[in-house]
């Protein structure tokens, strides 16, 4: 927390989790700010600067409806984290502080035939065999090295290099968004830093907040959608991943800030703060981030589909089966950081916009075009990681997301207590008992990351998912409950 | 503030540190030091090799950003850990600043350096130099 607060931004209650910031709120706003949260979620955003950074979002050249923050909204660089902007894909802007750090930051979820009784006799053996298969850490490097050309042809074909080069099923790059892909990547416009940064980062998962858990389906909230998506019982195990486009992305978001302060000056773009820097969607500079954003995209998708592969090697040689005979599908897999042109209907006239998600998960309704065809006719699946130790969500997209969050909803917990706070509130090796007593294994690369990922550090995930459902903007589908968690 | 090197603050989800110094080039080294003490427990680093780092900046405040930055790719890179940090003059030039450093530290190893958290970015976010009764404040934020 920056210790200010958002308490005197003016909210007016437009429903009991809907709220507004007024454009009179600043004189610079283009449209109204809007807050999807209940109360108690709202409190908590008023305590730092979530609402403020909501308005301040609402200046952006092009911006359209609304100023968007999600439930799990927090305080972020300029943006806050949990939240979504629209702008005119002619006369709008693009910020590459609207993607932020980490471009294509997501999870994925995949299925298994297994059930908790098969995977608790043999948990430990598992955790500890992803951990070691699994590079993650302070420092982790991929197992296999790619060259510099190798690496433009991950950033040119994402998740289909990844399939050709052997690490996957050829089905897995139909149940990602995009298809695992964006066609517009373009690697010449990433800088040598962030290649050779990257490169040998390539099939690894960091540390942090990112993770690998084994999950078993704790509740099922709508059979029929659950049943087409592979959830099919309560008990059943499921692997969820949470990472991103690791020092790759992140070198590619800092060299385009340094492109976008400039641009800020150059096109006289008026913001009420730094980090908001942008520029026209039809400037030079633009054409050069989101191909370079793009690159960083297909190098995420790259990177889960490696951990994928090696989650499905550790558990056939666990369970002595092939991945196939022990059904492991991948569901799906989203971004929440990354900006998308789709077409949105605004005032009943069909534009094409910008869309930013900055921890936004994409929630596309039944017959959208862009959900795979299997799941067509149900809504795209949408996957929403707790904290560590915490329940997972599987939610489904909807119409009303279409209407009120350019087809986004929530993206995780959000944190309520900062990591310097949490580090002197909670010891590792006791977070990690707690949640042992609770029947929750883990395995860390680092004591000090358990205890600054602590579930007491996060909001409810539960809450969360309880206002997605309630406003509409994805609707519950079924609660993941982790038995294991390995991080870096 | 008084005999600290640098103290970690709070903030929402990253690393917000203040380091301070009696010069500004001492400050600056401190910052250094911060940014490692996230990654790793210092004390474990010893100094086996020198290397020498050059930034510039348009002002002070970039020229932290660019400073931290490199120390950041030392190690993205080349897994280079520092726990001395010598900045030495930081002078004007063309318009902007000049910083020449040379620190110490050894390649990162698993079995013997502690992994805390990877830094992701070097933020702009509230970065801030200021003097106080004499002293110089250094503050940043890391992304984590």
């Amino acid at each position: 927390m920056s210790g200010k607060t958002s308490e005197h931004v003016p909210l007016i209650k437009v429903n009991e989790c809907i709220w507004e910031i007024p454009t009179s709120y600043k004189p610079g706003m283009r449209v109204p700010g809007r807050i999807y949260s209940d109360e108690i979620l709202l409190e908590k955003m008023k305590m730092d600067l979530t609402i403020e950074q909501c308005a301040n979002v609402a200046h952006l050249p092009g911006i359209y409806k609304w100023s968007i923050t999600l439930p799990d909204g927090h305080e972020g660089y300029g943006f806050p984290i949990g939240g979504v902007a629209a702008t005119d894909y002619e006369e709008g802007v693009v910020s590459p502080g609207g993607v932020g750090y980490d471009i294509n930051c997501g999870v994925r979820l995949i299925r298994t035939n297994l059930k908790i009784d098969d995977v608790k006799p043999v948990l430990p053996k598992l955790l500890d065999m992803l951990f070691n298969y699994i590079p993650s850490g302070l420092g982790s490097r991929g197992k296999l090295k790619v060259t510099l050309s190798e690496l433009d042809k991950v950033a040119s074909e994402g998740v289909n290099w990844a399939i050709e080069a052997g690490y996957g099923w050829p089905e897995d790059a139909e149940n990602c968004e995009e298809n695992g892909c964006m066609s517009n990547a373009d690697p010449s416009k990433v800088s040598s830093t962030a290649k050779n940064r990257g490169y040998p980062q390539l099939g690894s998962l960091g540390s942090g907040n990112h993770f690998l858990e084994i999950e078993a389906v704790d509740k099922i909230f709508n059979k029929t959608i659950a049943k087409s998506f592979g959830i099919e019982e309560e008990g059943q195990i499921m692997v969820l991943v949470h990472t991103g486009s690791r020092g790759f992305g992140h070198q590619i978001c800092d060299d385009y800030l340094k492109v976008m302060e400039k641009a800020v000056h150059k096109y006289n773009i008026k913001l009420p703060d730094r980090e908001l820097a942008c520029a026209p969607l039809k400037s030079r500079e633009a054409e050069d981030y989101l191909p370079a954003m793009a690159a960083a995209c297909n190098f995420a998708w790259a990177n889960r589909q490696m951990i994928t592969h090696w989650t499905r090697q550790v558990f056939e040689k666990v369970f002595n089966k092939s991945a196939e005979a022990l059904e492991m599908h991948l569901i799906y897999d989203v971004a929440h950081n990354i900006a998308k042109k789709e077409e949105h209907v605004i005032d009943g006239v069909r534009k094409v916009v910008c869309v930013h998600r900055k921890g936004a998960t994409r929630a596309f309704p039944p017959e959208h075009k862009d959900v795979p065809v299997k799941y067509r006719s149900i809504g795209q699946p949408v996957i929403i990681p707790g904290s560590m130790g915490t329940s997972s969500w599987v939610l489904v997209g909807s119409k009303k997301a279409m209407e009120l969050s350019f087809g986004s909803t929530a993206h995780g917990a959000g944190r309520v207590l900062s990591r310097a706070a949490a580090k002197k509130r909670f010891w590792g090796s006791e977070v990690k008992q707690k949640l042992e007593n609770q029947g929750i294994l883990i395995k860390a690369a680092s004591m000090a990351v358990v205890s600054e990922e602590a579930p007491d550090a996060y909001k409810d995930v539960d809450r969360v998912a309880e206002v997605s459902h309630k406003i509409g903007i994805a609707y519950k589908v079924a609660r993941l409950v982790p038995l294991g968690v390995t991080k870096g | 503030m008084l005999d600290k090197k640098f103290e970690f603050l709070e903030h929402m989800g990253d690393a917000y540190i203040a380091a301070y110094g009696e010069t500004l080039e001492e400050a600056f080294s401190n910052a250094g030091l911060a940014m490692f003490e996230v990654m790793t427990d210092t004390k474990l680093i010893e100094p086996k090799l020198r290397d020498e780092i050059m930034v510039e900046g348009e002002d002070e405040i970039a020229l932290l950003h660019n400073w931290l930055e490199a120390l950041l790719l030392k190690f993205e890179m080349e897994l280079k850990l520092y726990s001395s940090f010598n900045v030495k003059k930081i002078k004007r030039k063309n318009g902007g600043f000049l910083l020449e450093a040379e620190v110490f530290g050894e390649t990162f190893n698993k079995d013997k350096h502690l992994s805390k958290t990877e830094v992701k970015a070097v933020t702009y976010h509230q970065m801030n130099i200021s003097k106080e009764a004499g002293k110089f404040i250094v503050k940043f934020i890391l992304d984590l």
